[in-house]
């Protein structure tokens, strides 16, 4: 089931088209990353959706509910990029000044700090100042503000930039709980391998329109298709009849400038590596190291986009 | 070295709020300064209205009035109307235009003045004259009396001539026949030469003090240093209640918004009239804090009749608080940045300051001065706090007072919330 849906969301600043068309969905209880380069329109979509950015033209609707842009629903968290705390209060402070905010109040924001903090690992902290926290539990107190309210469906600018692999999983971590429990994620990321491994779904965005969207291996078959990329370590660089039987296309193969590394993409790495390998033999070259990858989801990004995430 | 110059000079021709605060702001201030204390010496100084009040009905007593009344630098007034209506002016009513400070003086001509004048001359021995002064101004009073002494030289020398024959042939016998016909020659030439516009200029006139003066301060005179006290401590508190209201205001809107958080309050249900409004409050009540603190303190250190006040005290304080807060929040929705808050609201301020009268009594510049201060906030509300410590007012004549703060509260309020709108959905 959706519970929230864009479709052909349009967004003009000046001359600049920062969303053109942009179109997706999220599902109940997934974890849906956005992905996409630098000025792609990846916050704007948020906070379009947020009600922060009013569309010029399309359609966002939230629960069969259509958006007028102009106020955030109470049943939508927002979890920003930055760290929006107040840094002289304390954990538990922030989280009753931005529960009580969002209307929470008596045993029910009681009950809800003691829930963040337990799920954030902050108990023990709780009564300590924001300022003295590590940049790991600052953006997990700045998830538990975000989600205290217990919204049905939860908006995450990059909630892992700055932090530690440790903190990082511990956000994941606190992420799939929501998740379990029926609540939908979108979240913004630069970190592929995370998206990757964490997340259910991956929308990708490019020039403020939707180029891809769907699981990663989805993905996979939509643009780069099943295969897997081989590299081969050469003793020595290959002779220039061999190197050039090797020159590949656009699509990662080839030899690279030192003539020592040989790449090659197959669809059937059992069938197709022994011939490579008695070729370089009969070269008189020997294989120092051998190494075999599957497709990722950077590869289907730069598919896509012919671009690094970061770029 | 060279390069350590190039990045600065680099630096400072980038960044407009530092070449503001380096060229700008010292021309500000120096011409507003300039203006304020330099215009005291032109055309333009102020002139001292007084109220006149004849109980003599004399020859001299007109002719003091006349004489007083041709002075450049004083504006008489001998009716209840300014303008030269209504009933004239009663010692009650005089002292009144005093309390009310309408006028900081007011000269009181006793019975009996004329007749001794007319007799004594220089001698003297006549009714004082009463000075009805408010000493809030320390300088009209002087002013007054020095120009009342040389008024009383220069407007009758005839009568003053007369009365130090009197006097002469008092204790040294009569004159001659053929003196007394030459002194009458000359008497009519002597009345001739009263100035008619004040132009005289003796300067022993001004310190033979031919008659005796009273000062007499309507004000309070039981606690006069502790209630000029409350004027400097309102002049200097709401200077400074303007400065931690911009701090305030800064700090809750344009530090919120780089943080994040004010994205954060906007996503609840509070709206940006919500936080505006829930900003405004902190920022008065801390404002009223603030200000109960200085007063709190000159009542301890000062004597600052505080706790006789506290109706008025309340009030003014209120809504003083409440409008400097409104303020904040308009210079905070304009400002793009902290740096930029704090060059703008610092040039801002202290010119209010300077022209409302928190730096430099108003009733000290020139006419155009003190009408241009009322253009500032800092004006009306030291006014208020005037009335109250100082004029004994009752609280209903702090109306026109409460009614600028008041709408300048919802002016300021009205425009906060209308540049706030950048903060919301774009």
């Amino acid at each position: 089931m959706n519970v929230l849906t864009v479709r052909d969301a349009r967004k003009n600043f000046g001359q600049v088209a920062a969303l053109n068309g942009a179109t997706f969905e999220l599902r109940q209880g997934e974890l849906l990353a956005l992905l996409g380069p630098n000025g792609a329109g990846k916050t704007t979509l948020i906070r379009a959706i947020a009600g922060r950015v009013r569309l010029d033209s399309g359609e966002i609707r939230l629960f069969d509910r259509v958006l007028d842009g102009r106020r955030t629903p109470t049943d939508l968290g927002i979890v920003p990029q930055e760290i929006a705390l107040y840094p002289l209060l304390t954990a538990r402070e922030n989280l009753e000044a931005f529960g009580g905010l969002h209307g929470l109040a008596g045993a029910g924001l009681t009950r809800q700090i003691d829930w963040a903090l337990e799920r954030t690992g902050l108990l023990d902290r709780a009564g300590e100042p924001v300022k003295q926290f590590s940049g790991g539990m600052r953006r997990r107190l700045n998830i538990a503000c975000g989600v205290l309210h217990r919204p049905r469906v939860v908006l995450l600018d990059e909630p892992t930039v700055g932090v530690d692999p440790q903190s990082r999983d511990r956000i994941y971590d606190m992420l799939a709980d929501l998740a379990a429990s029926g609540v939908s994620l979108l979240l913004t990321t630069h970190h592929l391998e995370e998206a990757e491994a964490r997340c259910s779904r991956t929308v990708i965005i490019d020039h403020g329109k939707v180029i891809a969207a769907g699981t990663l291996s989805e993905l996979v078959e939509q643009t780069v298709g099943r295969f897997r990329l081989v590299t081969l370590r050469l003793d020595a660089p290959l002779s220039a009849d061999l190197a050039r039987a090797f020159a590949g296309g656009d699509n990662g193969s080839g030899v690279d400038e030192s003539g020592r590394t040989l790449r090659a993409r197959m669809g059937d790495v059992a069938a197709e590596l022994p011939p490579l390998l008695a070729r370089i033999r009969t070269d008189g070259r020997a294989v120092d190291d051998v190494e075999v990858r599957g497709p990722s989801l950077q590869s289907v990004f730069i598919h896509l986009t012919g671009r690094e995430l970061r770029e | 070295m060279r390069t350590l110059m190039w990045v600065g000079w680099t630096n400072l021709r980038r960044d407009r709020v530092a070449q503001m605060l380096t060229f700008l702001l010292p021309i500000v201030f120096f011409s507003i300064f300039a203006t304020v204390f330099g215009g005291q010496s032109d055309a333009t100084t102020a002139r001292i209205r007084i109220a006149v009040v004849d109980e003599d009905h004399s020859d001299v007593s007109a002719r003091l009035i006349q004489g007083l009344h041709n002075e450049k630098s004083l504006r008489t007034q001998s009716t209840a109307d300014a303008s030269g209506e209504g009933t004239v002016l009663t010692r009650t009513a005089a002292e009144q235009l005093v309390r009310s400070g309408d006028v900081p003086v007011a000269i009181v001509i006793p019975a009996g003045l004329g007749a001794a004048f007319s007799t004594n001359g220089f001698a003297g021995g006549g009714p004082a004259v009463q000075l009805l002064s408010d000493v809030s101004d320390p300088i009209a009073p002087q002013v007054v009396l020095g120009l009342l002494q040389k008024v009383a030289m220069t407007a009758a020398p005839d009568l003053l001539m007369q009365g130090g024959i009197r006097q002469f042939e008092k204790y040294a016998g009569a004159m001659t026949p053929e003196q007394k016909s030459a002194v009458d020659a000359w008497l009519p030439r002597l009345q001739a030469q009263a100035p008619v516009s004040g132009a005289a200029n003796s300067a022993s006139a001004s310190t033979a003090m031919p008659i005796a003066v009273d000062v007499v301060d309507v004000m309070r005179t039981d606690n006069r240093r502790g209630s000029l006290i409350s004027f400097y401590a309102a002049g200097i508190g709401v200077m400074f209640l303007l400065f931690s209201s911009v701090a305030g205001a800064g700090g809750a809107l344009l530090d919120e918004a780089e943080a994040g958080t004010l994205e954060r309050l906007l996503s609840t249900n509070i709206g940006m009239t919500g936080v505006l409004v829930g900003k405004w409050i902190l920022l008065a009540l801390i404002g009223c804090l603030q200000l109960t603190v200085m007063f709190l303190w000159g009542r301890v250190a000062f004597g600052l009749p505080l706790f006789s006040h506290l109706p008025g005290f309340a009030i003014m304080t209120i809504f003083t608080a409440a409008a400097a807060a409104a303020l904040g929040l308009v210079l905070a929705s304009l400002a793009r940045s902290r740096a930029q808050l704090s060059g703008f609201s610092t040039i801002l301020i202290l010119t209010m300051s300077a022209l409302g009268g928190s730096m430099f009594p108003r009733f000290l510049m020139s006419e155009g001065m003190q009408k241009l201060g009322l253009l500032t906030f800092n004006a009306w509300a030291l006014d208020g706090y005037l009335k109250v410590f100082w004029r004994q007012a009752p609280i209903w004549q702090l109306w026109p007072q409460l009614l600028v703060l008041v709408s300048l509260t919802f002016l300021f309020l009205s425009v906060a919330r209308v540049l706030a709108r950048r903060w919301e959905a774009a």
